[in-house]
């Protein structure tokens, strides 16, 4: 059957090339080979263009610039280590809430939502995607910020004040609301959107006699979610985590705003710290000499940390997929 | 044949239009302290003479560079060049309006004007030499006021800024320890404290954060009602930052001692003197490739001191004096020249 198929279909492609114009095909083969040359080019500029700016920062502090904690301007001292941590930190942050989140609402969606309610939830949740990142970061200073010092912030400083390491990782100095877990939150919120949706195609298209004779054998919802749904959806979703990490890695506005913007290391997360992207976005405008190579440099660095993501994410989705 | 008829009277029409309604388009970058209030003339000069100008509010460095680039006529830059850079460059550079910094604080019980502060324990603060309101230091200079035996928590600016440099000048004046320290920059190492993106980010910090104290321009506090505190001035006294006292600051302040009148306005001596006040600047270029944009800039500004004072002082900025209007007006007839060797500002 498939094979009969497969032939249809070749001999179909056959005739439609035979009766089309070569010069056409030609042309519409080297249209689509130079836009995909051209965003090579371009990334390849951009990654040229960001190394030859950064390399004074490297060639002046090597390798001690990714370890050093400072950042200075006025004595033209730098270091990279505050926002790489910051950078990590506040993404692990937003997907330790908003993986779960995200599943949650594609499984909600496609498995156990009354069909009057699926389109509502749908549509809302991509909306949520199209809310400029502006918007969220203005949010979060103004309403989010002041809500979670007084109903999360201080209560939990409160509760935790002395224990070991609670007390130091959940402990607020300064209850301002602003924050890394602040930044996490935001960021989790930004992201969620894109792995829900994602999801919820990967889920829908799972063939349907899988879950039904899964159904069938009398396995409950979560068995069926569990051992069916998953194991088959698990590498894409993978894959659609690794783009909301993406995302969450880089955003720069909205954190920009609720980080609290302070070149320190800190052990709680409810202190302030800055991530490689609000760094750039704060500094930029006004910096000149060695902080612009810096900066640069920071960027470099920036766009190492997201490639790495992206090869860890394909070495686990090959691993996955020869299981 | 008849549409194409039609197409070519309808483009001689809209020929025949363009040409007249060219009026003269100016472009400039640079500082955003000023951006309002360059906003504000733009508009009014539009509608008298129909010559516009296109301010870009990129921050002073990108104005500096923008000019050096010369992608634009002229450049605005709050933290002045000094006389040997405007030399290298070839850069005229002149101020145009003047403005304060005044820390806005946010201490239950405590109204605006009524904490008073000098600039050595402003910079201790920040310093976090100073951690809590009750702190002796603080209590000496306010008896009577009822101060809470809290952490302060400092506001800084996060982006490089013309304010943070302002500011940090006139902490590096007062205090030793601050100049040897942070020291003086668009964005400095701050030791202590949480950083807002712009004068919004800050002004929304210090309403959130009980105790905290921060810093921002005048016009922002007093537009948004954040209470800020009084300031001892090099002559002792205590002062509330207002238009008088930012002018008082201004007053006896010699323009002539710095080239392209770099001077800086924090620690004026003077019994009224707001100690951190602060001019901003425009640079435009000696020997113009493009002169005849430059003498539209120079128009615009001359137009500006002429006219511009009230629409100034409505956003809270404050004007120059008038004896110094004339010596800048005197500055570009001397200095900016155009091709031929005469000045460009004629009149």
């Amino acid at each position: 059957m498939v094979a009969l198929t497969q032939d249809l279909v070749m001999t179909r492609t056959d005739t439609v090339r035979r009766s089309s114009k070569p010069t056409a095909d030609r042309l519409f083969r080297l249209a689509s080979l130079s836009s995909a040359l051209l965003v090579l080019m371009v990334l390849a500029g951009i990654v040229a263009s960001m190394i030859y700016g950064g390399l004074p920062a490297f060639q002046e502090f090597g390798f001690g610039f990714i370890t050093s904690t400072a950042w200075d301007v006025n004595r033209d001292q730098y270091g990279a280590w505050v926002a790489i941590v910051g950078t990590l930190s506040s993404a692990s942050i937003a997907l330790i809430i908003g993986v779960p989140i995200s599943l949650g609402i594609a499984i909600f969606l496609t498995q156990l939502c009354p069909a009057w309610l699926k389109r509502p939830v749908a549509t809302t949740i991509e909306l949520l995607a199209a809310v400029p990142s502006i918007i969220y970061g203005m949010w979060g200073l103004f309403v989010f910020a002041p809500l979670f010092a007084k109903f999360v912030q201080i209560p939990t400083s409160q509760l935790v004040e002395g224990i070991p390491f609670f007390g130091t990782v959940l402990y607020s100095r300064v209850p301002s609301g602003v924050g890394v877990l602040t930044a996490g939150i935001i960021l989790a919120i930004m992201i969620i959107p894109f792995i829900a949706s994602i999801t919820r195609d990967i889920l829908d298209q799972i063939p349907t006699i899988l879950r039904e004779s899964a159904y069938g054998i009398g396995c409950t919802t979560w068995e069926v979610v569990r051992h069916v749904l998953m194991p088959q959806a698990g590498v894409s979703i993978i894959g659609a985590v690794m783009l909301g990490l993406g995302r969450a890695l880089g955003e720069t506005m909205a954190v920009t705003f609720v980080i609290g913007n302070a070149n320190r290391l800190s052990a709680s997360i409810f202190d302030p710290g800055s991530t490689i992207a609000s760094r750039i976005a704060n500094e930029f405008n006004e910096a000149l000499g060695l902080q612009l190579n810096a900066l640069m440099a920071l960027g470099c660095i920036l766009f190492l940390v997201t490639f790495t993501v992206l090869v860890i994410a394909r070495i686990l989705i090959a691993r996955v997929q020869t299981h | 044949m008849k549409i194409l008829s039609y197409a070519f009277a309808a483009g001689l029409a809209v020929a025949s239009m363009a040409t007249p309604a060219a009026a003269a388009e100016i472009t400039g970058a640079g500082a955003t302290f000023p951006f309002p209030v360059y906003a504000k003339w733009a508009e009014a000069y539009k509608k008298e003479t129909n010559n516009s100008l296109n301010y870009q509010s990129i921050g002073s460095s990108g104005g500096i560079r923008q000019i050096r680039a010369k992608t634009v006529d002229f450049g605005a830059t709050d933290a002045p060049l000094k006389g040997e850079e405007l030399q290298k460059d070839g850069f005229v550079q002149f101020p145009t309006v003047m403005g304060g910094v005044v820390p806005v604080i946010n201490i239950q019980g405590v109204e605006t004007r009524q904490l008073k502060l000098t600039g050595e324990v402003l910079a201790d603060i920040f310093n976090g030499k100073i951690s809590k309101w009750s702190d002796a230091k603080i209590a000496g200079l306010n008896q009577g006021v009822k101060l809470p035996d809290a952490t302060i928590t400092p506001v800084y600016r996060s982006d490089g800024s013309g304010t943070t440099s302002v500011f940090t000048t006139y902490l590096s004046q007062v205090s030793e320890s601050w100049k040897s320290g942070p020291g003086v920059g668009a964005s400095v190492q701050w030791p202590v404290g949480q950083g807002g993106k712009g004068n919004e980010g800050v002004a929304a910090l210090v309403k959130q954060v009980p105790n905290s104290i921060g810093y921002v321009e005048y016009a922002y506090a007093k537009q948004n009602n954040i209470p800020y505190a009084q300031l001892q001035n090099k002559n002792g006294k205590f002062v509330a930052p207002d238009d008088k006292t930012f002018q008082a600051a201004a007053a006896n302040a010699d323009w002539k001692s710095a080239p392209g009148f770099g001077i800086s306005l924090t620690n004026q001596a003077g019994d009224e003197a707001w100690p951190i006040t602060a001019p901003t600047f425009i640079l435009v270029p000696k020997n113009p490739e493009k002169p005849e944009q430059v003498a539209e800039v120079l128009k615009f500004f001359d137009w500006v001191f002429n006219k511009g004072d009230q629409m100034a002082v409505e956003l809270d900025y404050v004007p120059l004096p008038a004896a110094l209007k004339q010596q800048i007006r005197d500055t570009w007839k001397a200095e900016i020249k155009g091709k031929d060797g005469q000045p460009l500002l004629r009149s």
